[in-house]
């Protein structure tokens, strides 16, 4: 039995990582649709949610409960196994990322060093990249399956979307690598955890990177997969139940994954400012670590909303220009510009 | 049998098999869907070969942008059982003798390999990213400028050719 | 074309300027005129804990009055029904048997007397042709239901309560509208 020579405590470690990630995430998706709802009443002098227990802190339940009480409709003329791994693969993508961020540093338990990050893969910042160029399957596939037109419109309006932005985040990405040096999330946390944080040296670069997270979630002003003034519901057209929850779900985890990437990438990910961890015990330090990632991934959910709840749509055309006329020179200005001033310094 | 061999076997029948699922089924997408899957095999394999940055490379630009235009235009298209070609006999004919002799190179090549020079797993670090960079930057320098030559010249065909309306794009609205 | 107000505003077609093409600034303006929400009077209340104070002409559902020793007020005269502008107010009369004298303040009274609240438009003309002082309109809504044969109100859902039996409900029935006289 060759198979049972793997360290199996290193095993049960990551699996019971994995599974505290998975749920934490999925509980910070639940009550971010919360705090999205509070963050819109707020925003527009109304109450928001405060029924469902106290503060309405339950209404995320609800409506989860809601959503599984549902009919559950498959078109007709639908693709039926396409259907249903639309939503699944949506999912599955939107988690898949959580697997290299460092969510903190090492925790002493039980005499192990455990590290607070499922895998350490040296090309993670590529890896993070290929999910997020994986997630549009799911709007596709499942806009497709439809059978509908104004699903499968919201599917290319997706795809175009997702791809034409996606090549100035990978060249503003770039540009962060030729500072950092490194792929790897956990070596580039150490580096901002000695050093500044990336944001100083990037700040054109932030900003690309800012607005194309917000257009590879597909949220405001960038929404068009599914304007529901133009499209119904885009892409989510005919779900229903909980596999339209899917969908609305995983944008909700995509919005937390890419808060907790730019913190990493730009913000020094689980790095306290101004606090030395070395002189900390390990598990107070890693407590403190994941404390301050937390917080400056809630001060980017926040943002997401205050911007959903500002700025309207985008025309498409105008969509299209942004991307390829105006982001796209802008990453490869930085690029360039980066480039350089590596390169005078260096000499 | 260690589990290298037993993922090896398994990525193996997934690449093939979704392979073949890909040129037999009738619809376009499902076509395009089982491609997806060959490349993510093909991917598995990379990474048993040491060689993340490739695998991860292939999925970003195959899987994940080129078969995302491919399925873009299947879907745009809308092809589906009606709108197949008349099936052409001759046409078929030399596809059948384009194929078999595709099949007969394959499988002579494959006759000739030298079973014991097979590739290790796990091992090498070709596939590296420091190590193909400076292998690209140092060593192939000269190639890889001219294909990046040739894809500049691609880009701005694209550019030229996507031009061509521009006063039609560009009149005054109203 | 003449302007028929002053209030219409020429839209400005100038080409824009580089800090408008910059987009930035415009957005960061937005985006604090929202931020600046966040520190406003919030105008919702929540309702069923905090009640607005009605206003003095507030017309609500109807109550069919009783006198303080709790007779009913109403001698089917029938004149809220002529001045019902949405006809919605039906009745029937019947006479007072001698031992009711205790039910009803006069000689006939209402035996039957509905109001089809779908059709009522809380106009309040019935409260004004009333010459008994048998009929007001109170300060609270109708509730909704389920069925449309249930807005249709009979006497049970109309009399308000009885004034000896239940003084607390009869005083809260009574609200302020009926006391407007007393207080004038």
């Amino acid at each position: 039995m060759m198979l049972l020579s793997i360290d199996l405590g290193l095993v049960i470690e990551k699996l019971v990582l994995i599974v505290v990630v998975i749920s934490a995430s999925l509980v910070i998706a639940m009550y971010t649709t919360f705090a999205e709802r509070k963050v819109a009443a707020i925003l527009q002098d109304r109450r928001g949610p405060n029924r469902a227990g106290p503060f309405g802190l339950l209404q995320p339940l609800a409506d989860g409960l809601k959503l599984f009480f549902k009919e559950e409709i498959i078109p007709a003329f639908s693709s039926k196994f396409l259907f249903i791994m639309g939503p699944a693969l949506a999912m599955l993508t939107a988690m898949m990322t959580s697997a290299v961020i460092p969510w903190g540093d090492k925790v002493e338990l039980f005499g192990r060093h455990i590290s607070l990050q499922i895998t350490d893969v040296n090309v993670g910042v590529l890896y993070v990249f290929g999910v997020v160029s994986l997630g549009v399957y799911g709007i596709m596939i499942g806009s497709w399956a439809s059978n509908n037109k104004f699903s499968l419109l919201g599917g290319l309006r997706a795809a175009s979307q997702i791809i034409s932005y996606e090549l100035a985040m990978g060249i503003s990405m770039i540009a962060l690598l030729m500072v950092t040096g490194t792929l790897s999330l956990k070596e580039m946390v150490v580096q901002q955890q000695v050093g500044h944080w990336n944001i100083i040296n990037q700040p054109l670069g932030f900003l690309i990177f800012l607005v194309c997270a917000f257009a590879e979630c597909n949220r405001t002003p960038f929404d068009l997969p599914e304007a529901e003034n133009e499209l119904i519901g885009g892409y989510h057209t005919e779900y229903s139940s909980m596999k339209l929850g899917f969908y609305l779900f995983a944008e909700y985890i995509n919005m937390f994954i890419s808060s907790v990437i730019m913190a990493t990438l730009f913000f020094g990910g689980y790095d306290m400012p101004f606090v030395n961890e070395s002189l900390l015990s390990p598990n107070v330090a890693a407590l403190i670590g994941v404390a301050a990632l937390m917080a400056k991934v809630s001060c980017f959910i926040f943002l997401f909303m205050w911007v959903r709840w500002t700025i309207p749509r985008f025309r498409y055309d105008q969509l299209m220009h942004l991307g390829w006329r105006i982001l796209i020179p802008l990453a490869l200005f930085n690029m360039l510009l980066t480039g350089g001033v590596i390169l005078y310094f260096h000499k | 049998m260690n589990i290298t061999t037993l993922v090896f076997i398994l990525l193996s029948v997934m690449s093939v098999g979704s392979a073949i699922m890909m040129i037999s089924s009738k619809s376009p997408v499902h076509s395009v869907l089982w491609l997806i899957v060959v490349f993510f095999a093909i991917s598995g394999h990379y990474i048993l070969l040491n060689a993340q940055f490739l695998a991860i490379v292939n999925i970003i630009v195959y899987a994940g942008a080129i078969m995302v235009l491919f399925l873009f235009v299947v879907m745009l298209m809308n092809l589906n059982a009606e709108t197949e070609p008349i099936k052409n006999y001759r046409l078929q004919l030399v596809g059948i003798i384009s194929g078999g002799a595709l099949l007969l190179v394959i499988v002579s090549a494959v006759m000739k390999i030298d079973t014991e020079q097979l590739v290790e797993m796990k091992v090498g670090d070709a596939g590296l990213i420091k190590v193909l960079g400076m292998n690209l930057f140092k060593n192939y320098i000269l190639p890889f400028e001219i294909s990046s030559v040739l894809f500049l010249s691609a880009m701005i065909g694209a550019v030229v050719i996507g031009k061509k309306d521009d006063e039609v794009v560009n009149k005054p609205e109203n | 074309m003449q302007a028929l107000t002053n209030k219409a505003k020429q839209v400005s077609r100038k080409p824009m300027s580089f800090m408008e093409k910059m987009y930035l600034p415009a957005i960061f303006k937005g985006m604090m005129i929202t931020f600046m929400h966040i520190f406003k009077k919030k105008p919702t209340i929540n309702y069923p804990e905090k009640k607005r104070p009605f206003s003095p002409v507030f017309r609500g559902m109807q109550i069919l009055n009783r006198d303080e020793e709790g007779r009913e007020n109403c001698t089917a005269c029938g004149l809220c029904a002529v001045a019902c502008p949405a006809e919605a107010i039906t009745m029937e009369a019947a006479e007072r048997q001698t031992g009711e004298e205790n039910l009803y303040k006069e000689e006939k009274y209402a035996a039957k007397y509905e109001i089809n609240m779908l059709r009522c438009i809380f106009c309040g003309l019935c409260e004004e042709a009333c010459p008994k002082d048998a009929i007001y309109l109170s300060e609270t809504f109708t509730p909704a239901d389920y069925q449309r044969k249930q807005f249709i109100y009979g006497k049970n859902d109309l009399l308000i309560p009885h004034p000896k039996e239940n003084p607390e409900a009869y005083k809260k029935a009574l609200g302020n509208r009926a006391n407007k006289e007393m207080v004038n």
